[in-house]
């Protein structure tokens, strides 16, 4: 069985979402306050969504110094699973997993809705389960998911296909026209180079039961499980 | 002693805000502006009577915390 911990912010709002969907795959998940110093044994550690710390600051700060962060910092160079979601991709980013920058939206706009994106390498533990191409609808909920790097890191992403999703339309077409926030080519979610560390700006949580919305984000804990 | 910080977005980082800000100035009859740019400020009181000792502390939490060196250079002035 795998076992999973979802770590909870003061702020965090999509924690018990995550919860659910890994419960309903059969994880053994516990929810960890960030004021511990211990991790349990996990096989995947979530970040989850929301606004740690009301985003005072800049998104994720002030969470990137919290006590279990130097846990979650030393799994993941050690090669645990990490998985980033929303403010938790902004958390991995703050803290240094993660490289780049997540800045305001280009449209200055808190942006909620349902977008597309496309599955442009399935060659990993987060996306094993998709097609390549696949067209995903899932849900974006934030202020700053506008992805920023530098020319070198931005050319190491595209040629190590460290570049899991990017936005785009309902035909699949990455564009100008399909990009949401800004986000320079349309980058969506990126990997760390071992490519066991995961941060996305879509929901995958919210699209894992057909009750609520679709079941497009399903295939994303499937594949951790593979 | 007291520091001030502030933090400003690199040259080459999109500066949305400040374009609007930028924008807005103009629509309202501001003449010759050339370009805003929006930062952050902090002041920041230490016990400490060396000003080389509370300058380097200060550099460490704008390097720690306050700044985001990706994307945003920091300037410490004591005032």
């Amino acid at each position: 069985m795998m076992k999973s911990s979802v770590i909870v912010f003061p702020g965090s709002n999509c924690d018990r979402d995550v919860a659910v969907a890994l419960k309903k795959l059969q994880f053994k998940n516990s929810m960890i306050w960030h004021k511990e110093t211990e991790l349990p044994k996990s096989d995947l550690i979530v970040l989850p969504g929301g606004f740690s710390y009301g985003d005072y600051l800049r998104s994720g700060a002030i969470a990137a110094k919290s006590n279990i962060l130097s846990e979650v910092i030393s799994a993941g160079k050690k090669g645990s699973l990490i998985l980033g979601i929303c403010n938790g991709f902004q958390i991995l980013i703050e803290c240094g997993l993660l490289k780049g920058a997540l800045l305001r939206n280009s449209g200055l706009k808190f942006i909620s809705k349902d977008i597309q994106v496309k599955i442009l390498s399935n060659k990993s533990k987060f996306f094993n389960k998709y097609k390549l191409d696949e067209i995903l609808k899932l849900n974006i909920a934030h202020n700053e998911g506008n992805y920023f790097t530098s020319k070198e890191h931005l050319d190491e992403l595209e040629d190590n296909e460290l570049i899991p999703i990017k936005y785009c339309d309902e035909n699949g077409n990455i564009n100008l026209k399909s990009n949401p926030n800004g986000s320079i080519n349309n980058i969506a979610g990126i990997f760390n180079n071992k490519k066991n560390i995961l941060g996305m700006m879509p929901h995958p949580e919210r699209m894992s039961d057909k009750i609520l919305s679709n079941e497009s984000g399903l295939g994303l804990f499937l594949s951790l499980m593979n | 002693m007291k520091f001030a910080v502030t933090i400003t977005l690199k040259k080459d980082v999109l500066d949305p805000q400040g374009k609007v800000v930028g924008q807005t100035l103009k629509n309202i009859g501001i003449e010759n502006l050339n370009s805003i740019r929006q930062g952050k400020f902090f002041e920041i009181d230490l016990d400490e009577s060396d000003t080389a000792s509370g300058e380097a502390k200060v550099r460490k939490m704008c390097e720690k915390l306050l700044a985001n060196q990706i994307i945003e250079d920091f300037q410490i002035k004591k005032i």
